[in-house]
């Protein structure tokens, strides 16, 4: 039994839009265990984003609580328990990969040398080591997406927080980068919350997979995934990764039908 | 690499040299008299004797421009900061500034003599401020509040002080806004002094010497005066492009066009 990471409780997220307001979350509770990959799925505009926002308290929910090894989220963010990516790289354009890699070494004081080295090793472990000097402009989304999920990564956060961050890649860059992330975390043991709109790939990647309702989101089912650790090529290949996927489906479906 | 400078720039050498001749040409051609339009010949001879009191003219009148720029924009960036800081500073002075700077600010040069004194460095430098201030007060609170909210997010995130995020993010992601300002305000700075010195003040500068000569028909001398200026505004405008280039390399307006 591990203990739980981050606990969502009975929260509810609504947003004051002008003319009216949006329900986006109603009562999600949930329990992130110390060290699993978790992904969320569901229907576009469930609340997939605003959960993953009101995990690293970007966003204060309106009611419910959202705590994280008995601290407030708040804390945690003030302590640099996070590490997030989104679904778009935001790599500040002036600044070279490197140094895009650097910045939030920068803004937490850590000193230039070691700044660099973290930097160089992070780099080599995204496999962009040759990049290091090029402004992000002069690489590809897939390869930008990397550098963010290194930049993620260089302070060592104990969270990685994933906004659906594979989606603009093809496929195959997206299998490689599946694997890349697998290998940090049993190298790391960071704990992921993973943002998805990919059956397969939450199957893959995933310890657990919770399923999300339509607006306003609610968890409707959080389903094991039974796969043998290390997840390798091959795993998607086993029969028991397609029953996985047959699960995850079967669950999704059943939203579209209660509604 | 000077070669290829020198060919990028041929034809608007082409261009240039071609406008000469044209003019020197139909003055020649169709007699045109020299209080109309004196022919680049005449106003080029023209220099050598009005060079003892043109001098000190312009480099009063220049002074007078730079110090009212930087003062300007100094105080255009102080406010601007500001304006993005207090959001409530910024919803009170926005609109009274984009109102002022609607306005024909210059219509102040003969009030200002009244404010500071006619012989007063400090009435053509204070015009010249107001007149820059604006645009460029504007301009940056456009480009301050233009970062993307997912990069501020990615701010909040690492727990980055106000302080940092205006450093590292705001105010580099608005130096483009910043630099298309300065280039309109280094314009504006010289209407303004030329402008205001047409109503009087010291006599040793560009304005009183055009308003003088123009007063005694020696038009040729005025175009010296013209001529001037203008060099000393196309100059000012490649320093800005200068500085631009050098601290602008990764964006798209700079790698791509050479303007
Ligand atoms: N800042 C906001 N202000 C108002 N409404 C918002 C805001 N952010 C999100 N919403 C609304 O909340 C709902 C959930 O949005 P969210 O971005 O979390 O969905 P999502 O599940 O991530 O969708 P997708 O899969 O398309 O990314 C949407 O209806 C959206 O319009
Ligand atoms: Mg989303």
């Amino acid at each position: 039994m591990t203990e739980a990471a981050m606990t969502l409780g009975n929260v509810s997220m609504v947003f004051d839009a002008d003319g009216g307001s949006v329900h986006a979350l109603e009562g999600v509770s949930l329990d992130i265990r110390d060290g699993e990959l978790l992904s969320l799925i569901g229907p576009s505009g469930c609340g997939k984003s605003t959960l993953l926002r009101l995990l690293g308290d970007l966003l204060v929910a309106t009611s419910g609580s959202v705590t994280v090894r008995g601290k407030s989220a708040e804390q945690a963010r003030l302590d640099r328990d996070y590490g997030m990516v989104f679904q778009a790289a935001t790599l500040l354009e002036w600044r070279r990969v490197a140094a895009n890699v650097e910045l939030p070494l920068e803004i937490m004081g850590v000193e230039p040398a070691e700044r660099k080295r973290r930097a160089a090793e992070m780099l080599d472990l995204v496999g962009l080591g040759q990049f290091a000097e090029h402004y992000p402009w002069q690489l590809s989304g897939g390869m930008q997406q990397r550098v963010s999920i290194a930049r993620a990564l260089v302070f060592h956060p104990s969270i990685l927080l994933m906004d659906e961050p594979f989606g603009a890649l093809d496929e195959m860059t997206r299998e490689r980068m599946q694997m890349e992330l697998l290998g940090i975390q049993e190298k790391t043991g960071t704990t992921i919350v993973f943002v998805t709109h990919s059956i397969p790939e939450a199957a893959f990647l995933s310890d657990r997979v919770a399923v999300m309702s339509r607006r306003p989101g609610r968890i409707t089912e959080v389903i094991d995934i039974d796969l043998a650790q290390p997840r390798v090529f091959d795993t998607r290949e086993d029969p028991d990764f397609f029953a996985a996927v047959t699960q995850v489906r079967e669950s999704l479906r059943s939203i579209e039908e209660a509604t | 690499m000077t070669t290829n400078r020198l060919r990028r720039a041929f034809p608007a050498i082409v261009v240039f040299a071609g406008g000469i001749l044209f003019w020197e040409t139909i003055v020649r051609v169709f007699d045109i008299k020299g209080f109309l339009l004196p022919a680049p010949s005449a106003i080029i001879s023209a220099f050598p004797a009005e060079w003892a009191e043109l001098r000190p003219a312009a480099v009063g009148t220049f002074t007078s421009a730079l110090a009212g720029l930087t003062l300007g924009t100094t105080l255009a960036i102080v406010a601007a900061v500001g304006a993005v800081r207090w959001p409530m500073a910024r919803e009170g002075a926005m609109p009274l500034a984009i109102t002022a700077n609607s306005t024909p600010i210059i219509v102040l040069a003969p009030v200002a003599n009244a404010w500071f004194g006619l012989l007063s460095p400090w009435s053509t430098i204070v015009v010249i401020a107001v007149l820059v201030f604006f645009p460029v007060m504007i301009n940056l609170v456009r480009g301050l509040m233009s970062t993307d909210a997912a990069e501020l997010e990615l701010m909040a995130s690492y727990a980055a002080t106000r302080r940092t995020t205006l450093w590292k993010l705001q105010l580099p992601g608005a130096l483009p806004y910043m630099f298309s300002a300065l280039k309109v305000a280094a314009a504006l700075s010289l209407i303004g002094a030329i402008v205001k010195e047409y109503f009087g003040g010291s006599q040793s500068r560009l304005g009183q010497y055009i308003t003088l000569k123009a007063g005694n028909f020696q038009f040729e001398e005025v175009w010296t005066a013209i001529v001037l200026a203008a060099l000393f505004g196309i100059g000012l405008y490649v320093l800005i492009t200068l500085v631009e280039k050098k601290f602008m390399s990764w964006h798209v307006s700079v790698r791509a066009a050479q303007i």
